[in-house]
């Protein structure tokens, strides 16, 4: 068997455990012959017990696929713009995507929208920060210049991030501030299985244009020039990995608020077990975001009565991780032979 | 020299005498006194004070309900929802922004150009508030005073102020009610075991999933009238919190209090609630918001009147005055208008 397909079973295998023990703990007291109980019972079409059937399926499990959907856009995502952008720092906010769904979903806020208007919102503006990007850098003469676009996003993202700046300060300091303080902190505590039913398959239908690419943007790695001596038209794939990866981490942002470093640093983690290869990179660290994304929430919801928000549990975990990565891996080896 | 530099110079002139004129103004004696305010720092004040800036919202409402036309403009300019709860004149003023250290959404020069004759903050005295005040009165010569905003202080705050503006009198009769309020609190709590304490969780924010835990000032007056905070937080000075509907169908709570009518509708809606007792029993209780919250929103004055309210939902049967009489007579008096009895049951959520 090649030793790809072997990661990628290992890594299904601690997923699947990882959900299991996610589903079995919580503030809410399941057995866990309860658990499987009330699942076996949903399965066979009986009712069982109703609390534990809310608990459980409009709850528990939703949140979950949420935590695998937000862990496997943002590290699938990162995996691609680390490599058309051949640079080891970048993540998936580099175009400004974050900052662009914060203003979104911190104008929603701000003028007391409902919760799915304020998460559409959000998409919106992560999306459309990533085309005024694209715009800026087509209206520039160095277009052609991959780093164009970063610097691009580099301004986008800081205009968005002022804008929030200036919403917060209008902002009612009771009621819209923590509001607006907890979404910009990222968090699953609030997420429904309708946003789950919408958000999920973006995500799914976002991934597929990375695996289909998966070669070219391995070979986009070694340079523009080479990889267009290769045959490859860089441009357009280039647009394609742009528009998929802002596509899932839009979608996920929306429902999850800002959530950082996952898309920085678990490409890298993945780099560790495969080696630096598109191809075997981007399965791995869909898979790794989704374990560290599902294991970093059941922190956020068991470690204390109130919720911890995420993101600054995925800032304390990746942050340590990073550091001990960084103390383990020359910087060069980030970049596929 | 041209016209316009002799006039500018004229005007500088006349800066500088005006400058002069308050500083022998401020060293003259008789012309001030000296008041202590909560945090023991002793403040000279002038003997009229026609124009006060209140620092954040929970001073502008304190001095709202003391002496309204002193007011010299809003931390937060009201909504248009409010507006019917507060005097013509008053409810006009503009929105001048707040002094709260480093956040201030005021500019020195601009509360120096409204003139005030004092600021007033009420609410938390630490160091900070009070290095924040001293500076403030350094830099700008205005007399900035400190009231405690402890919500079982509130009849002396209402006294302190009354004495600084001179509208003692006034300050006394409010004084009287809020100590009456909290009588009437204590007679009915004397009556309630500890086991009929309701056990209750404070909706806010969007979803109703951002609460306050346990010891916050958010959720003090439930704590005041017997209720016992379901939300345990971090610490035991508590504050807002964010948590997950799983969490809250845990902690069980037996009644849901909120200032916001969406959240009603919301919550008994989304099926992720029903497991909630509180939900499922119907007790999900709507408290006033306008003009200001009657939980928090600020943490003022305004909460006063959430004690009644709060003792006719948790003690229906302990309580016997009439609701609405007692919602009547607080707005006329502290907020100076009549609400007539549709108005109030709109404000309570009636019918809901």
């Amino acid at each position: 068997m090649r030793r790809t397909t072997i990661v990628v079973i290992g890594l299904s295998l601690v997923l699947t455990a990882a959900v299991t023990i996610a589903a079995g703990v919580g503030p809410y007291r399941i057995p866990p012959g309860d658990v499987i109980a009330a699942i076996a019972a949903r399965l066979a079409g009986e009712d069982g017990d109703p609390n534990i059937a809310t608990v459980l399926f409009r709850v528990r499990l939703p949140r979950i696929a949420a935590a695998i959907a937000v862990g496997a856009a943002l590290s699938g995502a990162g995996a691609a713009y680390q490599n058309i952008f051949r640079n080891p720092l970048v993540s998936p906010d580099i175009l400004g995507v974050s900052a662009g769904a914060g203003f979104g979903a911190v104008i929603g806020i701000l003028l007391g929208l409902p919760v799915v208007v304020i998460e559409a919102l959000g998409f919106i503006g992560g999306a459309s920060s990533v085309i005024l990007v694209a715009a800026v850098a087509r209206m520039l003469p160095d277009r052609g210049n991959v780093l164009v676009l970063v610097l691009a996003g580099v301004v986008v993202g800081s205009l968005a991030s002022a804008a929030i700046s200036f919403v917060k300060i209008i902002a009612d300091p009771y009621e819209q501030l923590p509001m607006i303080t907890y979404w910009l902190l990222g968090s699953l505590s609030g997420v429904r299985l309708s946003d789950v039913l919408v958000v999920g398959p973006t995500v799914v239908v976002g991934l597929v244009p990375l695996f289909l690419l998966r070669w070219r943007i391995g070979v986009l790695s070694l340079g523009d020039d080479d990889a267009r001596a290769l045959g490859i038209d860089v441009g357009r794939t280039r647009v394609w990995v742009i528009g998929a990866a802002t596509l899932v981490t839009a979608a996920v942002v929306a429902i999850s608020g800002v959530i950082g470093w996952v898309g920085l640093m678990v490409p890298h983690m993945a780099r560790l077990v495969v080696g630096p290869r598109f191809d075997r990179l981007l399965p791995a660290a869909i898979l790794m975001g989704a374990i560290f994304m599902v294991v970093v929430d059941t922190l956020a919801r068991t470690l204390a009565r109130i919720e911890i928000p995420i993101g600054i549990l995925t800032a304390l975990v990746g942050g340590a991780i990073f550091v001990w990565l960084l103390s383990r891996t020359r910087l060069g080896g980030w970049r596929q032979p | 020299m041209s016209t316009s530099t002799l006039r500018r110079s004229a005007g500088l002139f006349a800066q500088l005498a005006t400058v002069l004129a308050l500083a022998v103004g401020l060293a003259v004696p008789a012309a001030a006194r000296m008041v202590v305010d909560s945090s023991g720092r002793h403040v000279e004040v002038p003997d009229a004070v026609h124009r006060v800036f209140a620092a954040g919202p929970p001073a502008a409402v304190l001095l709202y309900v003391v002496a309204p036309k002193t007011l010299v403009g809003w931390p937060r300019a009201p909504r248009a929802d409010d507006l019917p709860f507060l005097l013509p004149g008053v409810r006009d003023q503009p929105e001048l922004g707040r002094l709260t250290g480093r956040g201030d959404t005021i500019n020195t020069e601009r509360l120096m150009a409204s003139h005030p004759d004092i600021i007033i903050d009420f609410g938390t005295l630490d160091d900070t508030y009070r290095s924040l005040a001293d500076r403030i009165q350094a830099q700008t010569g205005i007399p900035y005073l400190l009231i405690d905003g402890r919500f079982g202080n509130t009849p002396a705050a209402l006294r302190l102020l009354g004495d600084i503006l001179g509208v003692s009198d006034r300050a006394e009769t409010l004084a009287r009610a809020a100590e009456t309020a909290f009588a009437q609190v204590d007679q009915v709590l004397a009556k309630v075991p500890a086991t009929e304490r309701p056990r209750i969780y404070l909706a806010r924010g969007i979803d109703g999933l951002e609460t306050g835990s346990r010891g916050s000032i958010n959720t003090e007056i439930l704590e005041r009238v017997g209720g016992v905070n379901v939300v345990e937080g971090v610490r035991d000075a508590g504050g807002i919190a964010k948590v997950s509907p799983e969490q809250v169908i845990t902690w069980a709570p037996d009644t849901i209090v909120t200032i916001d009518p969406k959240l009603v509708e919301l919550l008994r809606q989304r099926p992720e609630w029903r497991p909630v007792p509180a939900v499922a029993e119907r007790r999900i209780f709507l408290v006033p918001q306008r003009p200001f919250g009657s939980i928090d929103y600020p943490p003022s004055v305004n909460r006063l009147i959430g004690l009644p309210i709060l003792l006719h939902l948790l003690y229906p049967q302990r309580v016997t005055s009439d609701v609405h009489a007692e919602v009547r007579t607080f707005y006329r008096l502290f907020y100076q208008v009549d609400v007539s009895n549709d108005v109030i049951d709109d404000l309570l959520g009636a019918g809901r």
